[in-house]
């Protein structure tokens, strides 16, 4: 009936704090999320595939080892900090889609919004409970959207829920320009599965000032 | 004693622990990420916060009886004691931490040495009370009974 397979979603959990880690790990479990933990922002780079190249300024994508859905991450960390790792989740063209949470034991308004405007989708306060997992799912299901809309669909009229065919009227104006300014070499004949690039790509990059402005 | 009382007396231990605020609701979540596939989940995270504290305080001792004391090595000591307290509920180091994070800010040795005697002091209260209380549950186990979230008595 839905669009979104059952297939697990696959989370990569940065802290430097062991017991932090395992208390993430369980309460992704615990929500049906496949888990990969790792303890410094270098080694999520790793993960995902990217490597630094000769050049200190640039970061080369490997073939992505793994496909993730979402990367939550403490941000006080030695070395690189969760938001170091997330500036360069954001300004890699391969991985800016992947949604980003941060986590803090610090409730510092001025972090916070630091990390939103940097594209960070959530921040939650340490200690993270179930109840604030639970609202990770959306951000997910969006990736899942989003790799939905690559692969041949079996049934040829698969419904949008209600709620998505609201957004699709609503930015349809948009789309035409969107279209033309893909970048993403994953671009479809099918305008159906365009329309749900466009809108994963819209909401998940609520920040970007190439799609707000190219209108 | 028979295991009625016994579940008693773990439910009225339990909650003192919060009535002290030597635990806060915090603890109360980690029994819900234990299940079957991770049966031991509470005590592994326990003996997790332990270990760190155990490390941590050690390394703190060191830190502050340097000549010269370098608050940029204490302070994040002292983070790492606050955030795994906080993130099994234990609630007095995690407040006693909070205290001497304010005096490194202000680089006050004397008073930093005192906030690291009471951080010892609560880390030792909790942990002592933390295995009565597994002991307590092992006893109730090793006589049949069992433990659910409903005996801790909320």
């Amino acid at each position: 009936m839905g669009m979104v397979r059952e297939s697990q979603f696959h989370v990569l959990a940065v802290d430097d704090s062991h017991l932090d880690r395992k208390m993430i790990e369980r309460l992704l479990q615990k929500s049906s999320c496949q888990v990969t933990t790792v303890d410094t922002g270098s080694k999520a780079l790793e993960f995902l595939g990217l490597r630094e190249s000769n050049d200190p300024n640039a970061l080369e994508t490997h073939q992505q080892e793994v496909e993730i859905n979402l990367i939550i991450t403490d941000y006080c960390m030695p070395g690189m900090t969760g938001y170091d790792l997330l500036k360069k989740v954001k300004e890699s063209a391969a991985f800016r889609s992947i949604p980003v949470v941060i986590m803090s034991s610090e409730n510092v308004p001025a972090r916070i919004s630091r990390c939103l405007e940097e594209g960070a989708e959530e921040f939650f306060l340490k200690p993270v409970k179930l109840a604030d997992v639970t609202k990770l799912k959306p951000h997910m299901m969006k990736t899942k959207l989003k790799k939905e809309g690559e692969k041949p669909s079996e049934e040829e009229n698969a419904t949008l829920k209600p709620e998505e065919s609201l957004v699709v009227e609503m930015i349809l104006p948009l789309n035409q320009e969107l279209e033309l300014e893909q970048k993403e070499p994953m671009l479809s004949s099918n305008k159906r599965k365009a329309m749900e690039e466009v809108i994963s790509a819209d909401r998940s990059r609520p920040k970007y000032n190439d799609i707000t402005t190219s209108a | 004693m028979e295991l009625g009382q016994m579940q008693k007396s773990l439910q009225d231990y339990t909650k003192s622990l919060f009535v002290e605020g030597i635990l806060d609701s915090q603890f109360l979540q980690l029994p819900q990420l234990q299940d079957e596939s991770n049966s031991d989940f509470v005590s592994q995270v326990v003996s997790l916060f332990f270990q760190d504290s155990d490390r941590i305080l050690n390394d703190l001792s060191l830190s502050l009886d340097q000549k010269v004391v370098d608050f940029e090595k204490v302070d994040p000591y002292v983070h790492q004691l606050k955030g795994s307290s906080s993130s099994i509920g234990a609630q007095r180091v995690k407040n006693a931490c909070v205290v001497f994070r304010s005096f490194c800010e202000q680089k006050n040795v004397e008073a930093c040495h005192r906030c690291l005697q009471q951080v010892k002091q609560e880390y030792y209260l909790v942990k002592n009370r933390l295995e009565t209380l597994f002991k307590l549950e092992q006893q109730i186990v090793a006589s049949g009974g069992m433990i659910s979230a409903m005996d801790l008595g909320f």
